[in-house]
């Protein structure tokens, strides 16, 4: 029983580290949360729910077509939003006031447009679980499980290995010595905001496919917020251990003390987390700095 | 005055009252809270829980809901005021919504999610009137005050106001305190308004919709927030046809003010003896001028 719940745990952790790492990987070079990251992913998952209903593409091709869709809204976003304050040097709260502009604005045009109906995904996946040692795992689940780690290694490749990895790393630790050194920095902007699109757009498919899909479904990922947050903001192999330790906290209360009061233990497992370890898990002490 | 607008009038009044905390908490002491439903929620359900259950009388329900929202600030603010703005803004999220699910799953005392019916409705235009002038003219002289220059020097720059000794902590505790003071009273007259509270009514819609106030009258003016929350409750009264696209032209005009005025529609100018004058006094050398041009 333990153990089915560490599954579950697992397989729900498995996309809040998704999203938890674009919210951290926006945060290490901007230095503010992005509160519009919940409706990039609803948009992904909006993509990802007409190209496989109303297209009818194969899913690898929906998933392609959420990843650039949502990375390409992701980079609008930013030059709309937030460009003209990075330029301006605006503190971070303006940063945080716009981002809610934008949450606003995607949410409502959403239900105006497309209308506030709850949808659901076909299934693509059969429906029964495997059972592996007595223990039932849903297909979507192993799924969902695959297609995060291997969106997780690709990025991290592309972080740690590929020539703009090391840029964006370099503009983490300081955005204008890295511009002193040659790298331009809307450029990276741009890029990491691509990057967080296109996990936000591939979490919203996966999210679409557990759940539904809906206009303020990017609610939901005030939970990554919170992963990221307990792993240290900023931090990518923090974000993603923040986000197992959540989605097993989760289901361990859902099952063991009331599924009602959840999302409440999330809550003050961050409070808890901000008062004894305020860099989280695996981050720095997020303190201001001149 | 008929009482439609006697209604309208009242929900300003409320809103305005919400508003007051978070132009100081936000606007003037730069602590962005996304949760001001979550405090309204708490008062609105103390100070009913007061008239129903205790019967205490409405001032001391009011006094009771607006206690009830100011003393939840201080836990809640000590552990995340001391960090980095975000994490304040993500604990007030939080809170609201954690006291949401609070209300709905306690349904013993706070009847649930269906709410508390029949309330008896004590909110005179009069009695709400006076509370917020009396709340206007307190939080304005606090802000032209020393301490409230303080607030200002914390949103400007927290490391210089550290540097020149402030202690900013202590300022951001205090704006946050008095933010949870005024919005446990404002949720308190919400209550005893509308004779009936349900958790969906301080959800975060509601919280977006006060920020939204503070920004559009400028993160500097008490002025520009008290004409922020005065037309904004009007307006949608007016447009009722175009309801649906409110939110989305709000979404549009925050990220609009942030780009192109940061300051907010009216920026700093505040409505005094002294600006009206000054004000006057343009308006006659414009006169004067065009008059030369006729001559």
């Amino acid at each position: 029983m333990i153990l089915q719940q560490i599954i579950n745990g697992i397989s729900i952790g498995a996309v809040y580290a998704l999203i938890a790492v674009g919210y951290s990987l926006v945060y290490s070079v901007l230095n503010f949360s992005n509160f519009a990251h919940g409706e990039i992913l609803m948009i992904g998952s909006y993509i990802g729910f007409y190209a496989l209903t109303k297209l009818g593409m194969p899913f690898w091709a929906a998933i392609a077509l959420s990843v650039i869709g949502a990375g390409l809204v992701a980079v609008a976003l930013e030059k709309i939003g937030y460009r003209p304050l990075r330029l301006r040097l605006a503190p971070s709260l303006y940063f945080m006031i716009s981002a809610m502009g934008l949450s606003i604005f995607l949410q409502n045009f959403t239900i105006v447009t497309i209308g506030p109906n709850f949808r659901t995904y076909p299934d693509i996946f059969s429906t029964t679980p495997i059972e592996i040692f007595g223990l039932n795992i849903g297909r979507l689940d192993l799924i969902i499980f695959a297609i995060t780690a291997i969106s997780l290694v690709l990025l991290t490749w592309f972080i740690y290995k590929s020539k703009f990895g090391n840029a964006i790393r370099a503009a983490s630790y300081n955005m204008r010595v890295a511009s002193l050194m040659g790298i331009n920095p809307d450029l990276i902007v741009s890029i990491v905001f691509m990057l967080a699109g296109a996990t936000a757009g591939i979490g919203g498919i996966l999210f679409g496919m557990k759940y539904t899909v809906y206009p303020w479904m990017g609610v939901l990922t005030i939970k990554a917020f919170i992963a990221a947050v307990v792993g240290g903001l900023g931090s990518l192999p923090g974000a993603v251990l923040g986000a197992f330790v959540l989605g097993i906290t989760e289901t361990f209360t859902a099952a063991y003390i009331s599924s009602a009061f959840r999302d409440l233990f999330s809550f003050a497992l961050m409070i808890l987390i901000i008062v004894i370890r305020p860099g989280g898990l695996l981050g720095v002490v997020a303190t201001e700095k001149a | 005055m008929s009482v439609y607008y006697e209604g309208i009038i009242i929900l300003a009044c409320v809103n305005l009252l919400a508003v007051l905390g978070l132009s100081l908490l936000t606007g003037f002491t730069g602590s962005f809270c996304f949760g001001q439903a979550g405090f309204m929620a708490v008062g609105a359900y103390v100070a009913t829980l007061m008239t129903m259950k205790l019967h205490t009388p409405f001032a001391v329900s009011l006094l009771g809901g607006m206690l009830a929202g100011g003393l939840i600030s201080i836990p809640l603010g000590y552990p995340t005021l001391k960090l980095k703005g975000d994490y304040f803004a993500i604990a007030t999220l939080g809170f609201a919504e954690a006291i949401r699910l609070l209300i709905e799953n306690l349904e013993k005392i706070t009847g649930g999610s269906r709410g508390i019916p029949s309330i008896p409705t004590r909110t005179s235009l009069p009695i709400i009137l006076v509370v917020t002038i009396v709340a206007i003219i307190m939080v304005r002289s606090y802000i032209s005050s020393r301490h409230g220059r303080n607030c200002v020097a914390v949103r400007e720059d927290e490391i210089a106001a550290q540097a020149i000794a402030i202690d900013t902590f202590r300022y951001k505790q205090i704006s946050f305190v008095i933010n949870g003071l005024l919005a446990g009273l404002s949720g308190a007259f919400l209550a005893h308004y509308v004779g009936f509270i349900q958790p969906s009514m301080f959800g975060i819609q509601k919280s977006t919709e006060l920020i939204v106030m503070v920004i559009f009258g400028g993160m500097n003016s008490v002025t520009g927030a008290i004409v922020a929350a005065a037309v904004l409750t009007g307006l949608p009264e007016l447009l009722r046809a175009a309801a649906a696209w409110r939110l989305v032209a709000y979404g549009a005009a925050v990220v609009f003010i942030m780009v192109i005025r940061p300051q907010g529609l009216l920026g700093t100018w505040e409505l005094s003896w002294k600006n009206i004058q000054r004000l006057w006094q343009g308006i006659k050398s414009i006169g004067s001028h065009t008059n030369k041009a006729k001559a």
